[in-house]
């Protein structure tokens, strides 16, 4: 449908749709109808004809740009800060890296450096985990990363990593205790825009003893504080529930 | 039990917003709304003030409901507002009586070359600390009294009020037609050429030269106090706090000790610094001005006004069509790794702080084939890098007290590539303010000081976090050099427009100086 919608070079109506794909009308308008609520199909108000939707170039993580996600974010970014104390990342899928597009200091007076642009491993990251687990079509699939080892915790195995993005699929959170950076723990979700497609990762950083209880999970606390931001800053990006 | 918070309303010049923040001055809800800018003559900038309260009338409850709350919530609400902006209305049926003529606006040259022909800067100079520029408000309500029909009758007759965008805000709030309250704080009339610097009240001898109506002027008050209950958006909620949105950052960013400075990066960018109760001079194009009244004795502050910085973003943006958002000017300058030779001068309504050239125009030199919309797109924001780099020049100059860093807030601090080349060009660290918004942090900051939901400054300091640092990295050489090209830029700025579209040609004083 999509196909035909792109190569009409004018809108059609639903009856056009239906002949040429050979599909009943009440087929046809359900797909269409799918298509149009997630924006990849554009409908005309006064003709009720159908076109290629203007999301539909956005497909995929590099339809939104770096710089927009992070103007985005930014002021959910600070408040995330403010209330965790902890650092902030905001990162998309390079290649086989993470790219850092926002940096939020924790905010504690310490001296620290802006990492905004560097680049981080995905699988020794709670960023990039979160990225591998829940944006599988913007980055390498687990058997074809390197996976070098960063500290004694670094996850080196496929099968180990993979069990890790399962989990955090359940949990709606990826984490990294001390994987990447000794004693430096993480958290992260998913920011999603429109038709639930995840663009980027929202990701806590501190001390791992701050982040996780006892028992080694995240505090509920945090979690709280993040999946707020992170409902905030999507629906700024378009997702809808 | 749901925490009380304090509402801020920052009536900018593009957009009106309402954030919502908690005791340790964390953001809870925000809200925001653009409204039209009115262009109808070169020079002339109008905002539709209905427009703006329908918004503050629509960016409340919304802000309200992202956070769960309602008005009982509120433990205060404070006001900050683009300075200079004025308006006329009429005060039995709440109307306008035309639309809102903005800070960026020039229409007010020929009145103002008629002031300084006369011989009156020196005396607006030495009561008000400002010399005559169209950036001022006075002015402009000279400009509506003249041309308005009606108008200066109405004054006269007490049925006209005039105000900046915090008395509209606030008289519309409090009642309105029904009984409101016409006010105004003292940074907001500090920028009008009609307050005494010192005495913080109307000065009698300003107000004659300019033949306004006294009756027309709202009453003058400090800047965190109850002005009254708003009956409507908020009802039951006190209205406690405003201050000119630079004035608020100032506060919102606890510059509360002599010498602290802070730069918000917005339409233009306004670098102001505390002096204290002292009245600083300027001898290099800066203002002084009222820093803001919280307790007893006012605090001043020194001001570099720098007129285009996010807006030439925008025009780059709407007028140009280079990015479809303000933010992709960072991905389209990063496909450059240098400007490539080319310049922009913004100066579209003449240079402001230090130079104060209103007959410049803007510029771009250095044009060649080689030249792409990557380079024009790192112009565009080295320009602000570079007016920056002037005004603080111009502050180390003034003061004596050279700046060691600097504090940034404003929506183009989310630009990283623009703060790190600020840093560049200055060679001191530039520190951005965790939750950038300082202008609505301020006046709730104003309002909660009021209401004392804050119980002093010492609290309100210990609120202020460094979200992210940049530190200069340029090679001295290179800085040099570059801001050497900048300086043979702006000299092909000048002189551009004719005596008869300025009304004056190039002057040798700025509105901060004395005679
Ligand atoms: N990432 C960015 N890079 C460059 N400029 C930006 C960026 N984001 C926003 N801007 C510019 O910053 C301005 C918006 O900032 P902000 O919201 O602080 O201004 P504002 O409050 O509307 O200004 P004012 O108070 O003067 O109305 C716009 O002019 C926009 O072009
Ligand atoms: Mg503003």
């Amino acid at each position: 449908m999509l196909r035909l919608l792109g190569s009409a070079g004018r809108p059609l109506a639903l009856g056009e749709l239906a002949a040429a794909l050979d599909l009943p009308r009440p087929t046809a308008h359900g797909i269409v109808r799918t298509l149009r609520e997630v924006g990849f199909v554009d409908q005309d108000v006064a003709s009720s004809c159908y076109r290629i939707g203007s999301r539909l170039h956005r497909l995929g993580t590099a339809g939104w740009d770096r710089h927009d996600l992070r103007a985005r974010a930014m002021n959910w970014a600070d408040s995330l800060a403010g209330s965790t104390g902890c650092a902030v990342y905001l990162g998309v899928p390079a290649g086989a890296a993470v790219s850092l597009v926002h940096h939020v200091f924790r905010p504690d007076g310490s001296p620290q450096r802006l990492r905004t642009n560097s680049e981080h491993p995905l699988h020794a990251t709670a960023l990039g985990k979160c990225l591998l687990a829940f944006a599988p079509t913007a980055t390498p699939a687990p058997r074809e990363l390197d996976l070098e080892r960063y500290t004694g915790r670094t996850c080196v195995t496929v099968a180990g990593l993979e069990a890790h993005l399962a989990s955090a699929r359940k949990r709606g959170c990826a984490t990294d205790v001390g994987e990447f950076e000794p004693g430096i723990g993480g958290a992260a979700v998913p920011l999603r825009s429109a038709g639930g497609l995840a663009v980027g990762a929202l990701g806590v950083a501190g001390p791992i003893e701050q982040l996780f209880g006892s028992g080694g999970e995240p505090r509920p606390r945090f979690l709280a504080e993040l999946f707020g931001a992170a409902r905030e800053i999507s629906a700024a990006l378009g997702a809808t529930w | 039990m749901t925490e009380r918070v304090i509402a801020a309303i920052d009536q900018g010049t593009t957009s009106t917003r309402c954030l919502l923040f908690n005791r340790s001055g964390r953001m809870v809800a925000v809200a925001q709304r653009e409204h039209r800018q009115y262009y109808p003559r070169p020079g002339w900038v109008e905002h539709d003030a209905e427009e703006i309260w329908r918004n503050v009338t629509r960016v409340v409850p919304a802000a309200l409901q992202q956070a769960g709350l309602h008005p009982e919530n509120i433990a205060a609400l404070g006001i900050a507002n683009q300075r200079e902006t004025t308006l006329v209305w009429d005060r039995r049926t709440g109307t306008p009586l035309a639309r809102a003529i903005t800070w960026q606006d020039t229409r007010t040259d020929g009145i103002v070359v008629q002031l300084a022909g006369d011989g009156q800067a020196p005396l607006f100079a030495e009561i008000s600390g400002l010399a005559p520029a169209t950036y001022f408000a006075g002015p402009r309500l000279r400009w509506l009294l003249d041309s308005l029909p009606g108008a200066r009758e109405g004054a006269e007759a007490g049925d006209v009020l005039f105000g900046t965008m915090e008395s509209w805000l606030i008289w519309r709030l409090t009642g309105g037609p029904d009984g409101g309250r016409h006010v105004t704080d003292v940074t907001n009339a500090s920028r009008t050429m009609l307050m005494d610097i010192r005495s913080l009240e109307w000065s009698p001898d300003l107000v004659e030269v300019l033949g306004v109506p006294h009756r027309m002027l709202p009453e003058i008050r400090p800047n965190a106090e109850v002005y009254g209950t708003a009956t409507t958006v908020l009802p039951g909620v006190p209205v406690a706090g405003a201050l000119g949105d630079q004035h608020a950052a100032l506060v919102g960013q606890t510059c509360f000790a002599p010498g602290e400075a802070k730069c918000t990066y917005g339409t233009g960018a306004f670098l102001l610094m505390n002096t204290g109760p002292r009245i600083a001079e300027s001898t290099h194009g800066l203002i002084p001005t009222v820093g803001y009244l919280l307790g007893d004795a006012p605090v001043y502050a020194l001001e570099g006004s720098i007129a285009m910085t996010g807006s030439l973003v925008q025009w780059f943006r709407d007028a140009l069509g280079m990015i479809s958002t303000a933010a992709q000017i960072e991905t389209l300058a990063g496909t450059v790794p240098d400007n490539g030779g080319c310049y922009i001068v913004p100066a579209f309504s003449g240079l402001y702080a230090p130079r104060w050239h209103p007959e410049a125009r803007g510029v771009m030199v250095g044009l060649t084939s080689y030249i792409n919309r990557g380079h024009l797109a790192r112009a565009v924001l080295e320009a602000t890098g570079w007016q920056t780099r002037e005004v603080v020049d111009a502050m180390n100059a003034d003061s004596g007290l050279p700046v060691t860093r600097l504090k940034v807030d404003g929506g183009m601090t989310a630009n990283h590539l623009l703060m790190q080349f600020v840093a560049d060009v200055l060679g001191v660290p530039v520190e951005r303010l965790l939750g950038s918004e300082a202008v609505s942090l301020g006046a709730a900051y104003a309002a909660g000081l009021a209401v004392g939901y804050w119980a002093d400054l010492e609290v309100l300091r210990g609120n202020w976090h460094r979200a992210a640092a940049w530190e200069p990295a340029m090679d001295a050489e290179l800085r040099r050099a570059e801001h050497e090209n900048w300086g043979r830029a702006v000299n092909r700025s000048y002189g551009w427009a004719r005596p008869a579209e300025v009304g004056r040609r190039a002057p040798t004083r700025g509105p901060g100086t004395r005679p």
